[in-house]
């Protein structure tokens, strides 16, 4: 019986998935690199799956260790006026927004 | 002077009651072995000057009912400190300075306690060796070019060095427990919850727990007395009745059950740990505990399950750092580029790592095969230890597979460095406290921890336990000041 078959599919990472993960993970990657993370990756997921022994079918996912409901509150401001503090770290200076390179022509 | 930073916290807290030292003197003669401590690389920010003035200032008028009196302290650079700059270890936080204060610190200088500077630490807490670090690797100071571990390696290397007198890290998969087995301290990793998390640059939300780091075990739960607290700004916080941890520490632990996993005696474990646990075994029944064998079977898939659930919320959690926030920008030819060349330049290679294993387990087609197995996974792993603590009230097993090893040893191979968290990680999985104390040496003269687990909430019972088990111990660290010129 095949436990989980989709573990069988992709058996190993290739540049292509590299420069895809790449993209989502809006991570610039030369060639040379990502051939350093394909080895890399490859030895971390071929010890991933390990978990590939153990049958799941019937168990809850863990989600949270902590066995409680969320608390609610009241939806009230309990601070204000923290622009000058929100876009301090900005790289760019600008008083009044955060200022990031042209998106619409 | 220089007597002053081998007291305990305990004793300089005295002291400074007593008025026989006042905080200025405490705080300059930790400044001074700091500064003559630069080799060890433990600071990534000083603030030493600020310190002093604090200092004084608290000397002018002294609230000696306070739990931390003028007590100087260093933190891990994870939690945000108002006004003084915090990098998790990382170039792309590196123009970063909070303009808030995290709650486990506000907690610690509501007591009394002094900001000296911030620690070193793998990046983003990803690591076992400080190796990862922006700002450099972390030297033990019980030998030169040893790994003081990791993540928390400067709060390790800091404490040990008595640079200063006690600190605080924080735990994702063994980041307090590790380091502190391997400079010869005592490190507590509370129950998730215990801790507040706002503040603290998130790494794995699921798991990321603050903790102390101490010379020894009282001073360990009066700094856990301090940080631990109900926060309604972290969602996971919970409210549960905390002990006066230090107040009520005991070392009556007669007729307490204490659980052997069998499944910690993993292939290939060194002899010396294995002795080890086997003394830790003798001294709990020296101390009137019963020794009871338990089985964790799903044990050796927890390093696995790690490596999917903490990348995977690492690459949500620092999805955060685009080059518009946070103080670094790398210039790009439109917003994309800009995007892709800050995180590109901005994160170290482990980082960048993770986050593409974290972006692959959770990305389309993908997903059920790993995180939701994972997570399942997970809660196998969480029933081994409900089953467990039926019948004992603890578990002991070694802190890790080995002592500290040199710089660079273990660099090239991502997997074999994992393994070493594989006696921690399981502990952070099911949301546990556990907590490492120093329990003898190697043939080389390296410190060799033993960890303690306990219930979930059940602090006291762990910390009263290691205070038994530390009296018997009677561990003396072995530091000759070989950095001092």
């Amino acid at each position: 019986m095949i436990v989980c078959d989709i573990f069988n599919y992709h058996m190993s990472i290739d540049l292509k998935t590299i420069k895809h993960i790449s993209k989502l993970s809006r991570i610039s990657v030369d060639e040379k690199k990502a051939e350093k993370l394909a080895v890399d990756l490859n030895s971390i997921f071929e010890f991933i799956e390990k978990l590939n022994e153990l049958k799941t079918d019937n168990v809850q996912p863990l989600t949270s260790v902590a066995e409680t409901t969320l608390k609610l509150r009241d939806d009230k401001v309990k601070s204000k006026n923290l622009r000058e503090q929100i876009i301090k770290n900005s790289p760019q200076e600008n008083e009044d927004y955060f200022v990031v390179p042209k998106v619409i022509e | 002077m220089s007597d002053i930073t081998k007291q305990s916290l305990s004793e300089l807290i005295k002291n400074i009651k007593d008025k026989k030292l006042s905080s200025t003197e405490v705080t300059k003669a930790f400044v001074e072995r700091s500064e003559k401590s630069k080799e060890l690389n433990a600071y990534v920010t000083e603030d030493f000057s600020a310190a002093i003035d604090k200092a004084k200032k608290f000397d002018e008028n002294p609230n000696l009912d306070l739990k931390l009196p003028g007590i100087p302290m260093a933190v891990k650079d994870l939690f945000c400190t108002k006004n003084v700059k915090t990098t998790a270890g990382s170039k792309i936080l590196n123009n970063f300075t909070p303009t808030y204060e995290s709650t486990v610190t506000q907690n610690i200088w509501n007591e009394g306690a002094i900001l000296l500077g911030k620690l070193n630490c793998d990046e983003f807490a990803m690591g076992s060796s400080n190796e990862t670090s922006f700002f450099g690797s972390v030297q033990n100071p019980i030998d030169k070019d040893l790994v003081p571990g990791g993540s928390s390696g400067g709060s390790s290397s800091a404490v040990a060095a008595q640079l200063t007198p006690i600190t605080i890290g924080t735990d994702t998969g063994g980041s307090i427990r590790q380091p502190a087995s391997f400079t010869g301290i005592v490190g507590l990793k509370p129950t998730y919850g215990s801790c507040s998390r706002y503040g603290i640059v998130a790494f794995a939300s699921s798991l990321d727990q603050a903790g102390p780091m101490a010379q020894n075990v009282r001073d360990c739960a009066l700094l856990h007395e301090v940080i631990s607290s109900y926060d309604e700004k972290d969602s996971t916080s919970i409210d549960f009745k905390r002990n006066n941890y230090f107040k009520e520490l005991t070392n009556n632990i007669k007729g307490k059950k204490i659980g052997i996993p069998k499944e910690y005696r993993v292939d290939g474990m060194p002899k010396e740990i294995e002795d080890l646990w086997k003394k830790g075994i003798d001294y709990v029944k020296d101390c009137g505990a019963e020794i009871i064998d338990i089985s964790l079977p799903h044990t050796n898939y927890a390093l696995p399950t790690y490596y999917i659930v903490a990348p995977a919320e690492a690459s949500s959690n620092l999805a955060r750092y685009d080059g518009v926030k946070y103080g670094f920008r790398a210039d790009g030819e439109n917003l994309i580029d800009m995007y892709e060349k800050t995180r590109s330049e901005g994160f170290g290679a482990e980082v960048q790592r993770r986050i593409m294993i974290g972006t692959y387990v959770l990305s389309s087609g993908y997903y059920d095969a790993y995180y939701l197995k994972a997570q399942k996974v997970r809660k196998l792993i969480k029933n081994d230890f409900d089953e467990a603590y039926k019948k004992v009230d603890a578990i002991l097993t070694p802190s890790t597979p080995s002592s500290a090893f040199k710089i660079g040893e273990k660099t090239n191979d991502p997997v074999s460095m994992y393994l070493n968290d594989i006696f921690t990680v399981p502990v952070n999985l099911a949301g546990l406290p556990g907590i490492s104390i120093p329990a003898g040496h190697d043939a080389k003269g390296y410190p060799l921890g033993l960890q303690i687990i306990g219930k979930a909430f059940d602090e006291q019972n762990l910390l009263n336990i290691a205070y038994a088990m530390e009296e018997k111990i009677n561990f003396k660290n072995k530091i000759t000041d070989w950095w001092i010129k």
